[in-house]
């Protein structure tokens, strides 16, 4: 299909500017158009309908996440992962598609390990920061991704909110999603600076769950991310709001065991026929380590 | 289809801004609010659209939070690699014509609308409105942002050439304040700041501490 890259060329080195259209996009276009006509309709993509936020805290950064993965009004994966890993010391919620979300953070992961090999040093928030806002900024808010990006480094711990378009904040406490109110509300009400790292947990655990109970695009368990200075705990989950079968009030178990114990079916009768295998051929093909 | 894939739910703007910037003997005194929005929602209540370009010179941002950011940043390391080559401070002209050079080219996908303000050495401190279209003007005071509607009356009336310091940080926080007090989508702390041959200083006035107008 013809690529746009007249426009693309005419563009100095400076600005990665809104001419570079996404390629892909004039095809899925052009695709969706052909689809229509034979009264299909192109698949939903998959949403993370959302609660993610972060706060920085006396030692370290915590960030939060549901782990719910939505396909229109159906939830497509009740625990999916949303803390995405970038560095050993710099971790990003992912918020909006879930698959921009999952390849933007993956590329930036790995540019930022070659640029860290590169500058033999520990990679910076600020530079993970950078190359995400200069690549979404590229195209032009087609990267449906909506990040929080967590880290410390060198110069302490840092908190950047990311929006799809390319435009960063850098904040003490952020929020992104459609949960995004619910949880900004919990933190504007509890925030304190320099607070300690069960405060912290604490307070993002709270606001996370204010987003799976009171959004219908979060729910399902809460995931934590905990980043200090030479140590990250992963604690996934953290916290299961949302165990099956648990409903608070009315019974206390609503799923049962569905293992039959032996015997409870019986047996009638029973034929045993040997299969004769005559060895035929047998070779050994040795792997080339050398 | 390619317009309505292209969610604008997530556009953070600061089209809901109020800047301005005023020249005085000696530097130029700017001013902004805090807030940026994505559509009724304030996505950040303590932003800083006062962006630091050069030592001593600076932009007030308003339009599109990314666009702003990203011509910004392209602009910053322009100007720096410029200030290398020439073993010098840049003018802050120069920053102005590089703002206007990209808003200018590229002027229909972007939405920014800049002040540029600075001092140097050769012509003291100076005040570049480039809004959005991207022409460029220098003016002695300048306001900016969907805020600024609302207070030219106020900055026609009470503008004096030859305002000191003290008078030129006064009268921008109140204007201001004003433009905060009327629009809707600004808002937030009134973040000033003054640059001069000495240098910056910047102050953040809370909201419990702006200067009151009327009590309704």
């Amino acid at each position: 299909l013809y690529i746009n890259r007249n426009l693309a060329g005419e563009l100095g080195s400076f600005f990665w500017g809104k001419n570079i259209k996404c390629v892909c996009f004039y095809r899925n276009a052009l695709l969706e158009a052909d689809i229509n006509k034979l009264g299909f309709s192109s698949p939903a993509a998959r949403k993370t309908g959302t609660t993610i936020c972060g706060v920085v805290y006396k030692d370290g950064v915590v960030l939060g996440a549901d782990t719910r993965a939505t396909e229109g009004m159906v939830v497509a994966d009740k625990n999916c992962s949303k803390i995405h890993y970038i560095s050993p010391n710099i971790y990003c919620c992912g918020a909006g598609t879930a698959a921009d979300t999952e390849m933007t953070t993956q590329i930036i992961s790995s540019n930022l390990e070659l640029h860290s090999l590169s500058t033999g040093r520990l990679p910076r928030v600020t530079t993970a920061n950078r190359m995400l806002k200069q690549m979404l900024f590229r195209y032009q808010g087609y990267i449906g991704a909506a990040l929080v990006l967590g880290g410390v480094d060198c110069n302490g711990p840092h908190l950047y909110s990311i929006y799809p378009h390319g435009s960063t904040d850098k904040l003490p406490y952020v929020t992104m999603g459609s949960g995004s109110l619910a949880a900004m509300a919990v933190f504007e009400d509890r925030y304190r600076p320099n607070m300690e790292e069960e405060e912290a947990k604490r307070l993002v655990r709270d606001a996370i769950a204010a987003g799976i109970f009171n959004d219908l695009g979060s729910g399902s368990n809460i995931d934590l991310c905990v980043i200090t200075k030479g140590k990250v705990d992963y604690l996934r989950p953290h916290d299961m709001a949302n165990k099956k079968g648990e409903l608070i009030v009315y019974f206390p178990h609503r799923t049962g065991s569905y293992r039959y114990k032996h015997g409870t079916t019986g047996v009638l009768t029973k034929a045993v026929t040997p299969l004769n295998l005559e060895v035929v051929e047998e070779s050994v093909q040795t792997m080339d380590t050398s | 289809t390619l317009e309505a894939c292209c969610s604008r739910a997530w556009t953070s703007c600061f089209n809901s801004t109020s800047i301005m910037a005023v020249e005085f003997e000696g530097g130029v005194v700017i001013g902004a609010d805090s807030r940026t929005t994505t559509g009724a929602y304030i996505a950040n209540r303590v932003t800083d659209k006062l962006t630091p370009i050069h030592e001593r010179i600076f932009c007030c941002r308003s339009g599109s939070a990314a666009d702003t950011q990203a011509i910004a940043d392209a602009v910053t390391y322009q100007l720096g690699f410029h200030s290398i080559e020439l073993d010098e401070a840049p003018l802050v002209q120069t920053a102005a014509s590089l703002f206007r050079e990209m808003c200018y080219r590229y002027r229909e996908e972007l939405m920014a609308g800049i002040i540029v303000a600075g001092w140097d050495p050769r012509r003291g401190g100076q005040v570049y409105t480039v809004p959005v279209g991207g022409m460029m003007t220098r003016q002695p005071v300048s306001v900016g942002g969907s805020g600024s509607s609302y207070i030219y009356g106020y900055v026609d009336s009470n503008y004096r050439a030859g305002m000191s310091k003290e008078e030129c940080l006064k009268f921008t926080a109140e204007a201001l304040t004003l433009a905060m007090e009327r629009d809707g989508s600004s808002g937030g702390v009134v973040r000033l700041a003054v640059v001069s041959e000495q240098g910056v200083e910047r102050q953040v006035i809370l909201g419990n501490q702006l200067p009151k107008f009327s009590t309704v």
